[in-house]
């Protein structure tokens, strides 16, 4: 039923009662167009294929434990990295992050009563769900899954190499998610820049928002060329053509500048939402305003930028990239994401700290994703890159930068969130075992994965013989990659504790400082029954603590005396605390 | 408006000046193979960016100040109506089982197209009619 929606304040109950005569049960489900119920949507089909994933990847522990192993075969193994790898970047991190967490907390943080298509909303989930359904259903195949890793390098990944329909399924379900993704991207940019409370100008929107608006317009640059790329190998396989082969003239690199100009700004698309995130959590239990909110958006804006200029360092041994280029261009990137460091150690800084599950997901981060990047500027080196390409050292790095972000980050999240989706909170003390068996287990698992890339053990084999020595190295990866799998086993009971034995959680359980809090959880169809005034980037803190508020006092004789004058003579902007918040 | 106009220029700045190094670049006979990619996909960015971008900007100086961009705008500055939202649809579910289809012909052969156009097609057709009428799924 379509509708039309006024602001709130002018009705009290936006909605109306035409919502008592819509379908119901699963038919309600399959036709919402409710930006909640689609991101819960989105939420629990992601976390479905992490837990997945999961499995896989302690398989693949599990076979490397110990030399000559045979739990697996080798084609197996080659599935199971393959569709790791896959289902975790394509269908958990990314989806999670813009489907799941950004669909829910994006309208309601700017204060909108839905995502800004509802429909094309609704087609994404759907896009989503079918392609990650062909993606897994890779192995029903006779030849089983793809197996040529989730990269799909060119000569590997064509018709002679690796034949049979489990490839071309996992084709398919790529160029199915990528225009979900996009569609995604649209809807997420829009709903930001037209769906805004009044007052909430777009130096006044939550950091998650923003750095969801960049994360949209690099999927608007990332996705289609993805898409173009997954065409035309398939027109490699079927019709003929020699894009990406040599034979025909075509050029097998071609392939590589294609999928990393998707793939190192998809980097930043997985890892953008969840500095969000953190961002969110951090001045929350420091209760103080975020410290440098330019500084923040600004240094998202760059590493949004930047990533679309940095793909060629995954193909420094190809031999056919502009290497100083591309070295100096990786090496920026670092100055967005120290100022970013810097920031969230600032708003930490002198602040009463309280250490509830999400932030200690945050700090544990903070630290995690720290290591990554730092061995992320090695490898931004070309002598280093040449002598740990396609080592371990590589994979401990990508897994350091992208668990610490999907994982850490995204957990953080969903404690923090959680409360307003399902309007229950999850218990603190398995929250807590979760974290410390996650944050042990995680450098269980990889920091030996360093050690053994340095001793020269390369990725993606499946067996080793004990002569290497990397057998000590290896169980100890393995050991902690169990600790992992129980670490997400405790939040999977937690969610399982709070559906059995709900505690309600009020409407802003954490003394939130932006919109969603200031609404019930979960909210009511098109989220507010009324608005607080907008006059900070933390508008329900200033509504909630007026003798605290964000804004200095020269502001507000400035907003008084002079309207649209930004900064008093010898004031900030009124964003890095005052001294009533220290 | 602006600060949104601003956003998007600055990709498209950015596109064209990271482009244009490329292309300067590969002027050099030794580099024109493997800068030529970049290049294109660069320039890509900065049209991806402009034509959102200089609309913003168009558009900002001729449309009446919204309340979103107004610092000191009350709640009640921005009352009245928003938009339409469709409460209930069954056509991006059936759109997206039609988008299945067609895309897996591409692993199965051409039959499972048939039934996904037909969907499809059923799915415009809906979706406009919905819009008109205004009604239930």
């Amino acid at each position: 039923m379509t509708l039309l929606v006024e602001r709130p304040g002018v009705v009290e109950e936006p909605g109306g009662p035409e919502h008592d005569h819509g379908p119901t049960g699963l038919l309600k489900w399959v036709t919402s167009t409710d930006h909640k119920v689609i991101g819960k949507s989105y939420l629990i089909t992601s976390l479905v294929f992490f837990v997945l994933a999961g499995v896989m990847a302690v398989l693949m522990r599990t076979q490397l434990a110990s030399p000559d192993n045979t739990v697996v075969s080798q084609h197996t193994y080659n599935e199971l990295f393959t569709m790791h790898g896959s289902l975790m970047l394509y269908l958990f991190a990314g989806p999670f992050a813009f489907g799941g967490i950004a669909n829910y907390i994006v309208p309601l943080q700017v204060g909108a009563p839905d995502m800004a298509f509802p429909r094309l909303n609704a087609l994404s989930y759907w896009l989503y769900l079918g392609g990650g359904l062909t993606m897994i259903g890779g192995f029903l195949t006779v030849g089983g899954a793809a197996d040529f890793g989730w990269v799909a390098y060119a000569p590997l990944s064509n018709a002679v190499n690796s034949p049979g329909a489990g490839p071309d399924m996992w084709i398919v379900s790529l160029i199915l998610t990528g225009f979900s993704a996009i569609f995604t991207g649209v809807n997420i940019c829009a709903t930001v820049f037209y769906l805004r409370a009044p007052g909430m100008t777009m130096f006044r929107v939550p950091i998650f928002t923003w750095n969801m608006v960049v994360t949209g317009i690099l999927i608007l640059i990332a996705f289609p060329v993805l898409t173009a790329a997954m065409v035309m190998l398939w027109a490699d396989r079927h019709l003929g053509t020699h894009i990406y082969t040599v034979s025909g003239g075509g050029v097998p690199v071609l392939w590589q500048n294609l999928f990393w100009f998707f793939g190192h700004p998809e980097v930043y698309i997985l890892a953008l939402p969840y500095f969000g995130m953190v961002t969110e959590i951090f001045p929350v239990f420091s209760r103080k305003p975020v410290f440098g909110y330019r500084g923040m958006v600004f240094a998202t804006i760059t590493i949004g930028a930047l990533s679309t200029s940095v793909w060629a360092h995954h193909m420094f041994t190809t031999g056919v990239v502009l290497l100083p280029f591309f070295s100096l261009m990786s090496y920026l990137i670092a100055v967005p994401t120290g100022i970013k460091f810097f920031n969230w150690i600032g708003t930490m800084w002198r602040g009463s700290l309280k250490f509830d599950t999400p932030m200690l997901f945050s700090v544990g981060f903070l630290v995690v994703f720290l290591f990554g990047g730092v061995t992320g500027v090695f490898l931004a080196s070309p002598p280093i890159d040449f002598a740990t390409h396609d080592t371990y050292f590589v994979v401990a790095h990508f897994h350091e930068v992208l668990f610490g972000s999907a994982v850490f980050g995204g957990f953080a999240g969903l404690y923090y969130w959680y409360p307003k989706m399902f309007g229950r909170m999850l218990r603190e003390s398995l929250g807590k075992a979760s974290f410390w068996f996650m944050f042990v287990g995680f450098w269980v698992t990889f920091l030996p994965q360093y050690l053994l890339g340095l001793h020269g053990m390369p990725r993606r084999i499946a067996e080793y013989s004990a002569s290497t020595g990397w057998t000590s190295l290896n169980r100890v990866s393995t050991v902690g990659a169990y600790l992992l799998f129980i670490a997400v086993a405790i939040m999977i009971v937690n969610v399982y504790v709070s559906w059995r034995r709900p505690i309600q959680a009020s409407g802003n359980p954490w003394d939130g400082h932006t919109l969603e809090w200031a609404t019930s959880s979960p909210p009511p169809h098109h989220n507010f029954y009324r608005l607080p005034p907008v006059r900070s980037e933390r508008p329900l803190w200033d509504f909630n603590h007026p003798e605290h508020t964000t804004r200095k006092h020269e502001d507000l004789l400035a907003a008084e005396g002079k309207r649209g004058r930004r900064h008093a003579p010898g004031a900030h902007a009124g964003t890095d605390g005052g001294p009533a918040d220290r | 408006m602006k600060s949104e106009a601003r956003l998007l220029l600055v990709v498209s700045l950015f596109g064209a000046a990271i482009g244009a190094l490329f292309w300067a670049v590969g002027l050099n006979p030794v580099y024109a193979t493997i800068t030529s990619g970049g290049t294109i996909m660069l320039g890509a960015v900065c049209l991806l960016g402009l034509l959102p971008g200089y609309y913003y900007h168009w558009w900002s100086r001729r449309m009446t100040p919204r309340a979103e961009d107004d610092p000191e705008a009350t709640p009640e500055s921005g009352a009245g109506v928003i938009g339409v939202f469709p409460g209930s649809s069954i056509w991006p579910f059936v759109l997206g089982l039609s988008a299945l289809l067609v895309c897996l012909s591409l692993v199965f052969g051409f039959w499972t197209a048939i039934f996904g156009f037909s969907l499809a097609l059923a799915a415009v057709v809906g979706v406009i009619l919905e819009s008109r009428r205004g009604g239930a799924i």
